[in-house]
């Protein structure tokens, strides 16, 4: 029989987390290179629809490893479950969405089975026969090729946000098979309340139609009036990425990434950001994209429409004047 | 409350990165700083302290230029240190080295263990978790509250796209924590001088290897990543650049 790879979907309060087809994706792609098959697991309770979901997928196999006890996440009974079902199975290769969650019990469990992950990969490559995972380094400035040291089954890797297209998984019919589970006592160690949202957040920047986003490159919170006339000039909106509402200069519902809001306006103008991967995510959907930064290695750059290398406060003060004056001529 | 907080020593933010010759690791003749997220794990322990009282511990895993981060630490306020020294932690995954910090660990009793959420070097966000599972003691991640109760702690961990959740966790437990958490202090000149007579523990590679596996995962090749997009990169004079830019966000941004 062929090796298989085993999707890991994930699904919070019974509703499937839509990154789940960007990793059912990647492992059709893997498997078309590899001869492998794909399979399908998700856990939780009440996860028949979500599991009729995935049957409509191209895959062998959907398990719905369900169980009451697993209607909140933790990380101990995820562990315990998965820890049982995977020793059991030994699929070649375990591959998830690189969520929160995945980080928050993934490496555990791997550890557990005397494994490990590699997480956070943005693609794949299959050399001679070898399998390798491309991930990101010093934040997004090199890349490195991945390979697991042992030959034996359970590999695990986990990808990133869009690394793959979720609508170009292949469609199907897959057989589901339930599997009911019990969690004993004991193995939950910490009680996991309702999960919320904080008073409406004030800005929603996803409508925004040009964004100046703001990094480090700024230097002190007072500089931040010069991008805001930028932005205001432009008829947009000021955003930053994390390290600047961490520093209290911008309140947090102003931050762009994988912690903050998802933006795709028509320009996105990014002063002194250095564009760590965290940023990248939330803001890589920009049509025009425009970097302004005095370091020529920083990865904003990668993804950039028009970039300027040099220190951003010679740069814009003289590109208000020529805005001003270009407003002005129209 | 006693609290061991794992710091990192990774290259400067803006250092400029180049590959050594053999394509497996950058050169290493570079400036380093404390792994940012650290730095706000170690705030946060300081704060249990000064609110419950206690003690709290740094531990590092490697070489010896990465003595400074425990330095900058103990002039902030921590304790004392613990240093794992060898060259070899630099290249060593993530599984041995929560191996080796756990190795450190013994013969002592901490409340918790707290880490940075992920480091800027690898980016594995792993060595946290896998420490507690080692410890087999409960974790969480991505923490950006900490409330002592009855029992344990009171968390709030940071969930995606604006989401958050509460969490009960008895102690002793292993914390990943958020960057912006609280806001780092700066060392004082006084702690600075109180720094140079606390003690640092020295652990070499042979003291932990016992408890070592090797590698699970290996890193073929780095390079510089392939470009996904064309970019235009603009030069002149600033007042060229302002113009180019201007042409830029009327011809093609179409926003003027």
């Amino acid at each position: 029989m062929a090796d298989t790879i085993l999707v890991l979907v994930e699904q919070q309060q019974a509703k499937l987390n839509r990154v789940s087809f960007e990793t059912i994706a990647a492992a059709q792609a893997i498997a078309k290179d590899t001869g492998w098959q794909v399979e399908i697991a998700v856990v939780g309770s009440g996860i028949e629809a979500i599991a009729q979901e995935l049957a409509a997928k191209k895959a062998s196999k959907v398990y719905a490893i369900e169980s009451p006890q697993l209607a909140v996440y933790t990380s101990d009974a995820y562990v315990y479950v998965l820890k049982e079902f995977l020793a059991g199975k030994q699929p070649k290769l375990v591959l998830m969405p690189h969520t929160y969650q995945v980080r928050d019990f993934a490496p555990s469990l791997a550890l557990a089975l005397g494994k490990t992950v590699i997480p956070d990969a943005i693609g794949y490559k299959y050399e001679n026969g070898k399998l390798l995972f491309t991930r990101q380094m010093f934040q997004g400035k090199f890349a490195a090729d991945v390979s697991f040291a042992d030959s034996g089954n359970l590999w695990m890797a986990t990808f990133q946000n869009a690394a793959f297209r979720g609508d170009q998984a292949e469609a199907g019919t897959a057989p589901i098979e339930t599997i009911n589970v019990t969690v004993p006592d004991g193995v939950v160690r910490v009680q996991a309340h309702e999960i919320f949202k904080e008073a409406k957040q004030a800005v929603d920047l996803s409508q925004s139609e040009v964004i100046v986003a703001v990094g480090r490159g700024i230097k002190e919170q007072k500089n931040l009036a010069m991008a805001e006339e930028l932005a205001k000039l432009l008829g947009g909106d000021i955003a930053a990425s994390r390290p600047i509402c961490d520093s209290g200069w911008l309140p947090l519902d102003r931050q762009i990434g994988s912690s903050g809001q998802t933006i795709a306006p028509k320009l996105y103008i990014g002063l002194g950001i250095s564009g760590a991967i965290q940023h990248i995510v939330g803001m890589k959907g920009s049509r025009t994209i425009i970097a302004i930064n005095k370091d020529a290695e920083a990865p904003i750059f990668e993804i950039a429409d028009v970039g300027v290398v040099a220190n951003l406060f010679d740069i814009v003060p003289p590109l208000m004047e020529e805005i001003k004056k270009a407003k002005a001529g129209a | 409350m006693k609290i061991l907080v794992c710091i990192k020593q990774v290259p400067q933010k803006d250092a400029p990165l180049k590959l050594n010759e053999a394509g497996t690791w950058i050169r290493e003749d570079i400036s380093y700083e404390v792994n940012e997220p650290d730095a706000y794990a170690l705030e946060e322990a300081l704060r249990q302290k000064e609110k419950h009282g206690g003690e709290v511990v740094v531990v590092t895993a490697g070489p010896a230029r990465s003595q400074q981060v425990l330095r900058e630490a103990l002039a902030k306020g921590a304790d004392r240190a613990i240093h794992l020294i060898d060259d070899s932690f630099v290249t060593m995954d993530a599984v041995s080295t929560a191996h080796a910090i756990a190795a450190a660990m013994e013969g002592e009793t901490f409340d918790m263990v707290f880490t940075g959420l992920q480091s800027d070097d690898y980016g594995f966000a792993q060595t946290g978790v896998l420490l507690a599972e080692i410890l087999g003691w409960p974790h969480a991640t991505i923490i950006i509250g900490i409330e002592k109760t009855e029992t344990g702690v009171r968390l709030k961990r940071e969930l995606e796209a604006g989401h958050y959740q509460f969490m009960d966790m008895p102690l002793p437990c292993l914390l990943t924590i958020q960057s912006g958490i609280n806001k780092l202090r700066y060392a004082t000149l006084i702690g600075i001088k109180q720094a140079k007579n606390k003690p640092v523990k020295q652990l070499t590679l042979a003291d932990v290897q016992s408890k070592l596996g090797t590698n699970l995962q290996k890193i073929e090749r780095l390079y510089v990543p392939v470009k996904q997009k064309k970019t235009e990169m603009l030069q002149g004079t600033p007042g060229e650049i302002a113009k180019k830019l201007v042409d830029k966000l009327r011809n093609e941004a179409r926003v003027i």
